[in-house]
């Protein structure tokens, strides 16, 4: 097996006094999409965040393809190309859709063009909203918005915290499509949702977090007919 | 007619003054919400550096010198005294605030030994001119020419260059601003580089209308032009500018009429009045809390 993108090992984080993540391991492989599922208060964004540099961990690392990159800056870990699409989208609502692009390149010096067709390509509808300000766009369209901007940073590992949040299961269908195509072109895609019947479905391995805890781990189709998952998570 | 001519172009010139600082107050709060209640000080402080370095060298090479130094001024308080704070509540900081405001007047007396400074006659500026037949100083028909390509640049600089874009992203979401990469700490120093920079910019026409430079020489035209930032709608600059233009003007109406003793009394009215009636200012943003 191939040296994973990214190697957590016995990752504790404290979120507002308490321990939210209490010694978590897992690896992402390179090129394959990973998810963390679980429910509220899990430590699934706990994690992410943490990987993305907006939170220092108490103990424990994050390896990118064997560099400790734990406890840098965010923009340290952006310029690395591990980026995060937040949770809630989060897009710059005055500014237009262009500029949102722009600015998720905002580290980089050379043309952007080539990024930006790429970008429209995945998303049309961003380009016919190009001069449009980010908040006028619908929820979906923002989640675009999101995803592409995270885009213009030319991630290696794209992470992305609960992108289904709020949105009609029709335009999900889509996000994960996207995220599947995205996941082709050869970016690996840590994903954490509370959707777990759709992350598993597109994921190649998925972790199962509880309380803090990592409980369970497997592909994305074993998980799917496990049957403490099935009820804990699939509503079945 | 000329008395009015001569009123409206002091009005102004004072306005244009008054911007000057405002803008450092409106920048700041739009990406702290902070009010920096030591940015009138570092304007006095502007005035006195410029008293002392003119007594020892030209007017030529003291000038950009006070704008260097007040320019790190600016950059050095932020560092030392908000940095630390940056995770902490909102009122320390402001406390912070409060607390170099008083530490740059005490300096400032300290170094002039509370004895009123005489402020340098600047060339040209300080010059008799005649305009539409009311005599005044060239100060007064530059101010309003220097504020407005001041501002033109300004609303370049954050509608079309990178550290504009980043500085409309900070100001609204800290967090999302990290992730694209952007050093918060670096946008928020700029931002106090800029606001300083202006106000030195403005002590220079100031103080050149007044024959002494004292410690607290800042107050007064701090806190107006922070109540012109208010009104015009805190966070913004056009804002700002205009606020500051209407109260520097209105201000010297009045005090050529009788009721001059109540011309200071007029621009906290004022303040009171917006705070109770439109408390956003004319351009502020609705919701002025951070989500």
């Amino acid at each position: 097996m191939r040296e994973p993108i990214l190697k957590i090992s016995d990752l504790k984080v404290n979120y507002g006094g308490i321990e939210a993540v209490k010694g978590i391991s897992f690896d992402v492989p390179e090129g394959e999409i990973v998810t963390l599922i679980g429910s509220n208060g899990a430590g699934k964004s706990s994690t992410l965040r943490t990987i993305a540099g907006l939170v220092k961990p108490v103990s424990g690392s994050v390896a990118l393809q064997g560099e400790d990159i734990t406890g840098k800056d965010p923009d340290a870990i952006v310029a690395r190309g591990v980026t995060l699409v937040p949770e809630g989208r989060r897009i710059f609502p005055d500014m237009t859709v262009l500029e949102n692009l722009k600015i998720g390149a905002y580290l980089r010096k050379d043309d952007l063009t080539d990024d930006l067709d790429w970008v429209f390509s995945l998303f049309p509808r961003l380009k016919e909203r190009s001069w449009q300000a980010g908040g006028t766009l619908s929820g979906g369209e923002q989640q675009m918005l999101a995803v592409g901007r995270a885009l213009m940073s030319r991630p290696r590992l794209l992470m992305m915290d609960e992108p289904s949040l709020g949105l009609a299961p029709l335009v999900v269908r889509d996000i994960f499509s996207i995220i599947q195509e995205i996941n082709k072109q050869g970016v690996t895609i840590l994903l954490i949702e509370q959707n777990a019947n759709m992350a598993l479905k597109i994921a190649d391995i998925g972790y199962v977090l509880e309380t803090g805890r990592l409980i369970l781990s497997g592909t994305g189709a074993e998980l799917l007919v496990n049957e403490d998952i099935k009820k804990a998570y699939l509503g079945a | 007619m000329q008395f009015f001519v001569s009123q409206i172009l002091s009005g102004i010139s004072l306005g244009g003054q008054y911007a000057l600082i405002a803008i450092g107050y409106t920048m700041v709060y739009g990406i702290l919400r902070l009010i920096n209640f030591a940015h009138g000080d570092v304007f006095m402080c502007a005035g006195v550096m410029m008293v002392f370095m003119s007594a020892s060298m030209p007017i030529y090479a003291s000038i950009p010198l006070m704008l260097v130094l007040t320019v790190l001024l600016g950059f050095v308080i932020e560092r030392a005294a908000y940095k630390p704070l940056r995770t902490a509540p909102r009122m320390s900081v402001m406390i912070s605030a409060i607390g170099v405001s008083y530490l740059l007047q005490n300096l400032a007396l300290y170094a002039t030994g509370g004895q009123p400074q005489t402020y340098p006659t600047l060339p040209f500026i300080s010059n008799s001119v005649t305009i539409l037949g009311a005599p005044t100083h060239w100060v007064t028909v530059i101010t309003p020419v220097l504020v407005v390509l001041l501002v033109l640049a300004l609303q370049w600089l954050i509608n079309h260059t990178k550290i504009g874009m980043a500085m409309r992203a900070v100001a609204k979401d800290f967090e999302t601003s990290q992730l694209m990469g952007i050093k918060i700490n670096r946008v928020i120093s700029v931002t106090f580089i800029i606001g300083s920079f202006l106000a030195a910019v403005g002590s220079l026409l100031y103080f050149t209308n007044y024959p002494t430079v004292v410690p607290l020489s800042g107050a007064m035209p701090g806190l107006k032009a922070f109540v012109a930032a208010v009104f015009g709608g805190i966070g913004s600059i056009p804002g700002a500018v205009i606020g500051a233009f209407i109260i520097g003007i209105v201000e010297t109406l009045i005090k050529g009429t009788s009721y001059t003793v109540f011309s200071d009394a007029f621009t906290f009215a004022l303040l009171i009045i917006i705070l109770v009636v439109k408390p956003t200012g004319l351009f502020g943003e609705r919701a002025t809390d951070k989500v």
